[in-house]
């Protein structure tokens, strides 16, 4: 009855931080490592050692004696540095909205895309093709109406001031179908030679537009996103024991959530506007991470990030060096993503049963 | 501390209960009773204030220590780490428990002889193992005031004593309001200096446990006869009236898993938590 060893075991500093922490700095590695292959692979492969000069030398005041041509200076800095920043904050943006949102509704099964922000900015985008608009107009208008799906499903969900969770998740439910049937609808109105297939390649998803403007935009809006939500990781933790048990112990569930919707939204929203909706990531890599880490949020919102960041550049990578054309980011999330989530669920579906 | 007056829930047209009143007062212990299906889990939802009153008023502390009947096989996390979460008032919206939350965590366990679980995870404990844990949290919170729904219901002989000695203890340090349901007339005997019986939706008897839980009472609150005795000369033992006398006590096999059954009143909870329910 009494306790013997445990308070030894409690003050131990791994007890003070759930989970492996020592993990989080492989991750981090892990992620520099593939940014340095992403840096590396393509058409037209450098080496590493190359490569990362050609990054000091920009970093470094002094500089580095140039032992590389400029073709490789201008291909490493200009075309694949940016996209390689970009591609790294997409992945960890999605997958940490995947972890967060699935710790805050309770459910493992549930992606950034439930809010219906990536519907919503989905559509911006494919009527901004229609209209003709392009660039900053495209990604304007997709982040608006990505913001606007989540301002509907709040006030759609929102009955005598309070939103359950469950009529968040069916609102949102709706709300991506609405607004996928009207993407559809801009799809069949659109002109087969020209603006459709602009549509249809913007949402499959890719990184090929993304230099140095796009990155510059797009990576602090994302990284903004993800610093509130890290800094929101023990809320997270209180929202995952349910609404009643949150509100006893002095959270205002209400609020928190919609911040943390927010949030998701704001990350959501751009990752579309930039690059089309890509898939899963949301949905698997926090799954992934969860195994390693375990469920404490305190844990698995950076190691979800780490994790997803070097995921996508690896999807990514894949992507434009396995065939000569670039094949969609969307396309290959799914490709990889679901058989690794089918052999993800057996696994637990056999620990469960062995237990 | 705590208190209702002329207060009264309603579900659609039908009340769950109306007209009540109570005060409580730091150091007192008051124990809710009543059948299934008479209010307790509405009362006592309304008295931690997540229902709201369709009458009357409630006066309490913003914190409440509370812990609720139906506790998730869903919470992953370690058990630590599920108490350290009852410091969240005390750590703001950007922030995360420090070393003193994990000390003060750590203190609330050992307050229920609970260290021993503080490193295992909260899903693989029995619902025993949960309920002292989640005591330990509501501990955490630094709030005066305690609210258990039925927190003996899953428990096993040993963890109902454990549990009742924690009550007692905490009621006698004086710090703490305690109020809690039980379907157990003996637990309310134990340790609650006060008794409130819902005898209906507009009757409720009301006072010191010892007087108001007479023999007529809880016989016309439960419906079947009831008897108070003294066991060893010491102990206060309440004791339902299951089978009538000519059934014996050596009746063959009693009906299994029938509901109001010896079985139920053997095991230690009359009634199945409602997350098991489902299966036959």
């Amino acid at each position: 009855m009494t306790a013997s060893s445990a308070p030894d075991a409690v003050s131990s500093p791994a007890a003070f931080l759930p989970g492996r922490p020592w993990l989080l700095a492989a991750m981090a590695v892990g992620l520099l490592a593939m940014m340095l292959v992403a840096l590396c692979a393509g058409r037209l492969s450098i080496p590493p050692v190359t490569a990362l000069r050609i990054v000091a030398a920009q970093l470094l005041p002094g500089g580095l004696e140039a032992d590389w041509s400029s073709l490789q200076e201008r291909i490493v800095l200009l075309v694949r540095l940016p996209r390689v920043l970009m591609a790294a904050a997409c992945g960890a943006g999605l997958a940490l909205c995947g972890a967060a949102l699935q710790g805050v509704f309770r459910n493992p099964l549930v992606s950034p895309h439930i809010l219906g922000v990536s519907s919503g900015a989905s559509l911006g985008g494919a009527v901004a093709i229609l209209l003709g608009l392009s660039g900053a107009a495209l990604v304007g208008l997709s982040f608006v109406a990505g913001c606007a799906a989540l301002l509907l499903v709040g006030l759609l969900a929102r009955i005598d001031g309070r939103s359950g969770v469950v009529t968040v998740v069916l609102t949102g439910v709706v709300v991506s179908a609405l607004f996928s049937a009207l993407v559809s609808m801009a799809q069949f109105v659109a002109d087969p030679d020209s603006s459709l297939p602009a549509i249809v390649f913007w949402l499959m998803g890719s990184f090929a537009a993304s230099g140095w403007r796009q990155a510059l935009l797009a990576v602090p809006v994302i990284l903004a996103g993800l610093l509130a939500i890290w800094a929101m990781r023990f809320r997270i933790n209180l929202l995952s024991l349910g609404e009643d048990d949150a509100r006893m112990l002095g959270v205002r569930v209400e609020r928190d959530r919609w911040l943390i919707f927010a949030a998701v939204a704001l990350v959501e929203a751009t990752v579309v506007a930039f690059s089309g909706v890509i898939g899963w990531v949301g949905l698997v890599v926090p799954h992934f991470a969860r195994l390693l880490v375990g469920s404490d949020h305190r844990i698995l919102i950076p190691a979800s990030a780490l994790m997803g960041g070097a995921y996508l550049l690896l999807i990514d990578t894949i992507a434009r060096t396995a065939t000569t054309a670039e094949i969609p980011l969307g396309v290959l999330t799914a490709i990889v993503g679901a058989p690794i989530f089918a052999l993800l669920l057996r696994r637990r579906q056999k620990q469960e049963m062995g237990e | 501390m705590i208190g209702l007056e002329d207060a009264g829930v309603r579900r659609g047209e039908r009340w769950i209960f109306r007209h009540l009143g109570l005060d409580l007062a730091a150091g007192r212990c008051l124990a809710v009773l009543g059948p299934n299906g008479r209010g307790k889990t509405t009362l006592i939802r309304a008295l931690a204030g997540l229902l709201p009153l369709a009458e009357g008023r409630r006066r309490a502390p913003a914190a409440i220590g509370y812990v609720s009947q139906s506790i998730g096989d869903t919470v992953p996390y370690r058990c630590l780490d599920v108490v350290v979460m009852g410091r969240a008032r005390r750590i703001g919206l950007f922030g995360a428990p420090n070393r003193a939350d994990y000390r003060a965590a750590e203190e609330a366990l050992a307050q229920v002889d609970g260290l021993r679980f503080a490193e295992r995870p909260f899903s693989r404990l029995s619902g025993g193992e949960r309920q002292i844990v989640m005591l330990a949290r509501a501990l955490v919170t630094g709030a005066d005031l305690l609210i258990l729904d039925e927190p003996a219901s899953a428990l096993d002989l040993a963890n109902q004593a454990l549990l009742l000695k924690v009550i007692e203890r905490l009621r006698r340090d004086g710090r703490h309001a305690i109020l809690f349901s039980t379907h157990l007339p003996q637990h309310a005997l134990c340790v609650a200096d006060e008794a409130l019986l819902m005898m209906g939706v507009e009757e409720h008897l009301q006072g010191p446990a010892d007087a108001v839980m007479s023999e007529a009472n809880l016989a016309r609150l439960y419906g079947i006869p009831i008897h108070r005795t003294r066991v060893a000369g010491q102990v206060e033992a309440v004791v339902p009236v299951f089978l009538p006398a000519e059934n014996g006590r050596h009746s063959p096999s009693p009906p299994r898993g029938e509901g109001r059954g010896e079985g139920d009143a053997s095991r230690g909870y009359p009634e199945t938590p409602r997350h098991l329910s489902s299966s036959p």
